[in-house]
């Protein structure tokens, strides 16, 4: 198989493979994880339990209070790489060209100078949290494979891209293909492993504000 | 400096001074250092006469041609033509006078006198399929006379995507069984000229190069000379400004086409593809694809033919996705399965549930 076979493969079969599973499986644990539905509450609500989840949906997005100093590198380097992950991957135009193919929706782009920019912090702020992860004894305690393996599959797909972007390593055509296989390799991990948070997260933030909400703890 | 060469030039209007400046030029492109501009134009113009005048034979196989016309027609008759003064072409089926047996006599009379000296060109594919019944010249198929022909050459140089590659011909499903040269030949110093068809110039630069150094130029992991396939056609593109601005044509008719902004979403596959058109261009330098308006296709790169549509931009998928309607299909129904099971679970849990009474507690 040569470079051009290589990248063909990864845009064709690969990535149909790779929305497959990604879809199956989202499907599959969004419907698995609401489906499980939870016990009706009968006891008198304490306090009016909706604004109570949209405010947490909020609150939670933002550091609870003196955390952001007793721990700034979580926070800091989360928000920066979450921030810029996000960006890099919406606002990039070969990439919005990719979901308008596979969705028809479609917005503008940031140049190209710009989504370097952001992706050389976002790499700086992933290097940040791992090595944090790595030289804070609590933290490395609690660390399964999981998590590693996660930020890994998470990491390539950003590092293989900018380095396609800037010619490093290895030619265009090959670094682009492995790129877009990292890519792949996280579309398939996702929906199984933590990373399904993205879907997730919200909704668990809605609903334990409801409970507290409900209890009569009001956020 | 003086010889057959510049005395020929001479009596075409064609002055040494032009010559030189021909010959800077060329080197330049190859990225040679200064003197080798002068060196190329010494080793030409002290080339001897007709009768010792290096032997080129060029082979025709499955081909359409495009490359003989590239070679000869769009530079003709600038003085890329005139380079052909110093080799001795001994067969070319396009060009040559001679036909048949003739034909044949000619080229294994220059195999026979050039023996371990001739340079072999080649454009085209060669079948397998059917052992080489596809295509055939003189009763032989390709794959003997490549074989027979390239003993006793002392370089090859695939022209064209064809030749390099296997090209076109060899576009899935591959019908006649369509390989390159190198995937035959593997004793032989070889040159891979890329293109559909390829630069001109990119020719007689090899050939300059060859005639001046006795060797190839420096070549990339596909074989092709670095000097012209070095960098690509997005990194030398006029238009890449507008891609890293994000500006691009959305049609061809649109706004953006009209303002010359970036093809890449147009399918452009300039980001992957290795030549100098973006920088010596075509037709003695007035143009190139993507001046005109259209996106790279991507010709000097292996199976840019089966790339995926050339209209389809990079990062679009190459197919339309097949698996992904059944894909969401399974996903729902184990989601649901999931749901009952669980949903099943939890009421067998509560069917089975006993209430703990004070008198339990005070057993």
């Amino acid at each position: 198989m040569n470079e051009m076979q290589f990248l063909t493969w990864v845009r064709g079969q690969g990535l149909d493979l790779a929305v497959s599973l990604f879809l199956l499986g989202v499907l599959w644990r969004l419907l698995e994880i609401y489906g499980l539905g939870r016990k009706k509450d009968l006891t008198a609500p304490r306090h009016a339990s909706g604004a109570s989840g949209w405010h947490t949906v909020f609150r939670r997005s933002l550091p609870a209070e003196s955390m952001l100093k007793k721990s700034p590198v979580t926070y800091i380097a989360g928000y920066t790489f979450h921030l810029g992950l996000g960006l890099v991957v919406f606002l990039f135009a070969p990439h919005i060209k990719l979901i308008q193919s596979l969705t028809g929706l479609h917005w503008p782009g940031l140049p190209s100078q710009f989504i370097d920019l952001i992706a050389i912090v976002t790499i700086a702020a992933m290097v940040v949290v791992l090595a944090d992860r790595i030289s804070k004894p609590v933290k490395r305690f609690i660390s399964t494979f999981e998590d590693w393996f996660t930020w890994l599959v998470t990491f390539l797909p950003l590092l293989t891209g900018w380095l396609a972007v800037r010619h490093l390593l290895l030619p265009y055509t090959s670094m682009l293909a492995v790129h877009i296989l990292c890519v792949e390799i996280l579309l398939i991990v996702l929906p199984f492993t933590k990373l399904f948070h993205a879907f997730t997260v919200f909704g668990s933030r809605w609903y334990n504000g409801t409970v507290n909400g409900h209890k009569g703890v009001v956020v | 400096m003086h010889g057959p060469l510049i005395e020929t030039l001479a009596r075409q209007g064609v002055t040494r001074r032009t010559f030189m400046k021909y010959c800077a030029t060329l080197a330049s492109m190859m990225a040679l250092p200064p003197a080798a501009g002068r060196a190329m134009a010494e080793a030409m113009a002290a080339a001897p006469s007709a009768s010792k005048r290096p032997s080129v034979i060029w082979l025709p196989f499955q081909e359409c041609t495009g490359c003989t016309e590239s070679i000869t027609r769009s530079h003709s008759p600038t003085l890329e033509g005139l380079i052909f003064d110093v080799i001795s072409l001994d067969y070319q089926e396009t060009l040559m006078a001679a036909a048949g047996h003739q034909a044949e006599e000619a080229l294994h009379a220059a195999m026979k006198a050039n023996e371990g000296k001739y340079l072999l060109i080649v454009d085209g594919s060669i079948p397998l399929g059917l052992d080489g019944a596809y295509s055939c010249i003189g009763g032989k198929s390709n794959l003997e006379t490549l074989k027979e022909v390239a003993k006793g050459a002392a370089a090859i140089v695939a022209m064209g995507s064809c030749a390099a590659y296997g090209g076109l011909p060899r576009a899935n499903p591959n019908p006649t069984g369509a390989v390159s040269v190198a995937d035959i030949i593997k004793d032989k110093p070889i040159i891979n000229i890329p293109g559909c068809p390829p630069i001109p110039v990119v020719m007689t630069g090899v050939l300059a190069h060859f005639l001046t150094f006795g060797s190839l130029p420096e070549l990339d992991k596909l074989g092709r000379p670095k000097a012209f396939y070095g960098e690509t056609i997005h990194d030398r593109c006029y238009r890449r400004p507008f891609y890293d601005q994000g500006k691009f044509a959305k049609t061809f008719d649109d706004e953006g086409a009209r303002n010359g902004w970036c093809l890449f979403e147009l399918g452009c596959k300039g980001p992957i593809t290795h030549n100098a058109c973006a920088t010596v261009k075509w037709n003695g330098g007035t143009s190139w694809p993507v001046e005109s308006g259209h996106g790279c296709l991507g010709c000097s790169e292996p199976d840019f033919w089966d790339g995926g549509g050339f209209y389809k931009a990079l990062s679009m998928p190459a197919n339309p996705l097949k698996m992904v309607a059944g894909a969401a299909a399974v996903g729902v129904a184990v989601g649901v399965a999931t749901s009952v099971l669980n949903r099943g679970k939890k009421g067998a849990a509560r069917a089975a549930h006993e209430k703990t009474t004070l008198a339990d507690l005070e057993k």
